[in-house]
């Protein structure tokens, strides 16, 4: 923003200003427009007045070099308007009239205000406060261009010449400080010098390579003790030519107080009518006012001497202070500056106050010695025509003022000769004189107007100069805040920009980086999904593997466990049914055996699940469960019992059962012999179905061990005797059966060890 | 023991009968003594139906076993 409105402020410069410009052009027209928007009305009216006025000038200066006969016309109505045609013929301001727009128009006026000055001055002398005024506000906008600066130049001189023949009194001047001009017209040298390259226009890239520089320049200044050191230098130097100024002043105006004294004195003693004697002190006062003078202008000298010496320091120091560049000394330069300005300012007028002293005195001095010449050759006059009155004469020589002529015309009625022939001669040397003293009038007007002219153009510059610094200081803080809130704004600006690029970055990498977690995420996923799922495939597999074996291992082991099972319980049905066939033997002779519940039980506990066991172990009849069986051996004892007695009763039935039955029966079983034992034939006849013939059978298959058989025979006896032999037979039955049982068990537990043993 | 049981009657038989037998006697004494003036015919009488009632009570008890039962069977 700020090189816009430079751009803008240079677009504009080019355009106001043509040639050789200084900076700072946004200045004028800032300056313009602030002053033209704030100006009076009455300023404007003035404005408007000095402008038709400049117009009207300008147009004669144009058509005067246009055409020469008009110029003459004028040169000869208007008394020194040659001069002004001489000078505005040189450096063209009509050029400045038509090109330039209103900031050059001050100038202009400022110009042509001279101008008018010269041309009116004796009839126009309200004028000159215009030009004052004018000359200020031009001084102060204005930037000092080289043109303009010889326009002020020339402005100042035509005021000082002005002033000069105003008010200054044609006196020969003795120019007796004359190192002091040459410092002075040196310093406005100097000064004018210093001026020059600092106000040539500066291109718009230097200036931001020059502000950086400045900035870099200030910084790095200001980070070292430069600035202090510049401030404490500055101070110091300022403390002492303050110091030493206000001696010169001192002195000075003392000398001025001597020569006013001496002047005075001299004066006195030249014009007063004392007695001799206090002549005689007084021309003592003189001498010693004299002295007294000799010694004040010689102090004045030195304190002068030491005040420029001083102040040559001083705008060393402020030079420095100034090469440093650093902007924030700038005020204490300023205030330095003007400072030494006002010191300078101070001691130029006390040194001219002097030197117009000193002329005076110079003056005076001349007039005494002229009076005393007067005096003396009046007095040798005198002496030759009348020595009677020297006293008077003396009192009242030296005054050539019409009231002593009057009051001497009494007494120098006998001097009218005398003055008469003088007067003649000096008429006859009057044109000489005139001349030899004008021509050291002009010399001395010259000389003093020279000096007057540079010391009030150094000092004028020196005041536009420092008011230049301290508008361009202000305008420069001034550009310094709004480029500050610029920058500020700028810098606000950037951080929105960039916040809102930050964003949109951190957007695009959030979700680039998103992607790429994605991607990434993805990757390990699959990846780690398909080693785990290998793992997961080889771990099946092993489980797998695993777990076959190890279902075949069980399968195996509960094989095991199932054949050894089988095989205990074999062992054990086997060992039951040996338990039983134990019981079996437990049988006594005439008693059953144990009841065979117990073994029994065993037997139905160990192979519950054996359905043939259980079937066997439940086909055992009750009997022989709760109360047991008899031994073969028992039931062989017992049958013998059975048989006699069925044979007793072999003939007893249904039909025949009375007691002659019974007799006639046991008589057959007596008187019936027999074979006891008679082998049973396979196949058996009814005539077999004997009861003697069945007893014997039974006899023979019991002899033989063969209970069944018996048991058969037993059975198929018939009446009582089969009554008879009926509990034999349950009983015969009774073991057959839990024998047939028994045998079947054991069988079949052996059948089952046999299928249960494994072969080795 | 069925064999037993013969052997249980008889013995019952025979005890059956010596009771009987003096039983007879005995009530034929006494019957003789008291009612028949001591002839002998009451003890004959006596003895002998004492006998034979332990015939008879003999030989039931041997025929028992063959006896058929019979049961009137109500009308309904």
């Amino acid at each position: 923003m700020l090189r816009v409105c430079w751009k803008g402020a240079h677009a504009a410069a080019r355009q106001c200003v043509c040639g050789k410009v200084k900076a700072h052009p946004l200045q004028h027209c800032r300056k313009y427009s602030t002053a033209g928007d704030s100006g009076s009305s009455a300023g404007k009216i003035v404005a408007a007045s000095l402008l038709s006025v400049g117009g009207g000038l300008g147009g004669a200066i144009l058509y005067a070099k246009w055409d020469p006969k008009f110029r003459a016309n004028v040169e000869k109505s208007v008394p020194y308007s040659d001069q002004l045609f001489e000078m505005a013929l040189g450096p063209p301001p009509p050029p400045l009239v038509l090109l330039q727009k209103k900031p050059i128009e001050p100038l202009q006026i400022f110009s042509l205000s001279e101008a008018s000055k010269e041309s009116k001055q004796p009839k126009d002398k309200a004028k000159k406060s215009d030009p004052a005024p004018v000359e200020a506000p031009a001084a102060v906008e204005e930037a000092p261009a080289p043109t303009a600066q010889t326009l002020e130049e020339a402005s100042v001189e035509a005021a000082h010449i002005i002033s000069a023949i105003g008010e200054v009194p044609s006196v020969p001047a003795p120019g007796t400080s004359d190192e002091s001009p040459p410092g002075h017209t040196a310093a406005g040298e100097e000064c004018k010098d210093h001026h020059e390259p600092e106000l040539k226009e500066r291109p718009a890239e230097e200036v931001t390579a020059r502000l950086a520089q400045q900035d870099k320049a200030e910084q790095d200044a200001l980070a070292l003790t430069l600035f202090p050191t510049l401030t404490a230098g500055l101070e110091e130097s300022l403390g002492s030519t303050a110091k030493t100024t206000l001696q010169a002043i001192g002195a000075q105006e003392a000398a001025l107080t001597a020569i006013a004294a001496h002047t005075n004195k001299l004066k006195e003693a030249m014009d007063s009518e004392t007695p001799p004697d206090e002549k005689s002190s007084q021309w003592k006062a003189l001498n010693e006012a004299l002295s007294d003078r000799t010694r004040a202008m010689e102090e004045a000298e030195e304190a002068l001497l030491k005040a420029k010496g001083e102040l040559e320091n001083l705008r060393g120091v402020i030079n420095s202070a100034k090469q440093s560049k650093i902007n924030t000394a700038r005020p204490q330069i300023l205030a330095a500056e003007e400072n030494l300005h006002s010191m300078i300012v101070d001691l130029d007028k006390v040194v001219t106050k002097v030197q117009t002293a000193q002329t005076e005195a110079k003056i005076v001095s001349q007039y005494s010695e002229l009076v005393n010449e007067a005096k003396a050759q009046f007095q040798q006059e005198l002496a030759n025509i009348t020595p009677e009155t020297q006293a008077n004469w003396k009192g009242l020589s030296g005054k050539l003022s019409a009231d002593d002529l009057t009051s001497l015309i009494a007494h120098a009625h006998r001097r009218i000769d005398q003055l008469n022939r003088e007067l003649a001669e000096q008429r006859v040397r009057e044109q000489i004189h005139i001349e030899v003293a004008l021509e050291q009038q002009k010399l001395e007007d010259q000389k003093a107007l020279e000096r007057a002219v540079v010391s009030t153009l150094e000092h004028s510059r020196e005041d536009m100069r420092l008011e230049q610094e301290k508008k361009a200081q202000e305008v420069r803080e001034v550009m310094e805040a709004e480029m500050r809130t610029q920058l500020r704004r700028q810098a606000a600006a950037h951080t929105d920009h960039l916040r809102d690029v930050l964003k949109v970055q951190e957007q695009e990498l959030r979700e680039e980086a998103q992607e790429i977690l994605n991607s990434k995420m993805m990757e390990q996923e699959t990846h780690y999904r398909r080693l785990t799922q290998e793992q997961l495939d080889t771990f099946t597999l092993d489980m797998n593997a695993a777990y076959a074996r190890l279902k075949g291992i069980e399968e195996a082991i509960d094989s095991h466990v199932i054949a050894e099972e089988e095989a205990r319980k074999a062992h054990q049905l086997w060992l039951s049914v040996e338990a039983l066939n134990y019981t079996l033997r437990s049988a006594g002779a005439d008693f059953p055996t144990e009841p065979l519940e117990g073994a029994v039980g065993v037997i139905k506990e160990n192979c519950a699940e054996n359905e043939f066991a259980q079937a066997l172990a439940t086909a055992i009849p009750e009997e022989s469960l709760s109360r047991g069986i008899y031994s073969e051996a028992s039931l062989r004892a017992r049958f013998y019992d059975i048989r006699r007695l069925a044979r007793r009763v072999a003939l007893i039935d249904e039909t025949r059962n009375s007691l002659y039955q019974y007799f006639l029966s046991y008589l057959q079983s007596v008187l019936l012999f027999e074979r006891e034992q008679v082998a049973p034939p396979a196949k058996l006849a009814p005539e077999d179905l004997d009861t003697f013939k069945l007893l014997a059978y039974a006899n023979y298959s019991i002899e033989r061990g063969d209970l069944e058989l018996a048991a058969k025979f037993v059975n198929q006896l018939r009446g009582e005797s089969q009554r008879v032999a009926q509990d034999w037979l349950k009983e015969a039955r009774l073991t057959l059966e839990t024998k047939q049982v028994i045998s079947l068990l054991s069988a079949y537990a052996n059948a089952v060890g046999l299928g249960t043993t494994q072969a080795p | 023991m069925s064999e037993k049981e013969l052997g249980q009657k008889w013995d019952r038989c025979l005890a059956d009968c010596a009771v009987k037998f003096g039983t007879g006697l005995g009530l034929g004494i006494v019957f003789s003594v008291v009612f028949f003036k001591r002839r002998t015919w009451p003890i004959v009488f006596g003895t002998g139906l004492g006998l034979g009632m332990a015939y008879s009570n003999c030989q039931n008890d041997l025929r028992s076993r063959y006896v058929l039962h019979s049961k009137v069977a109500k009308e309904q």
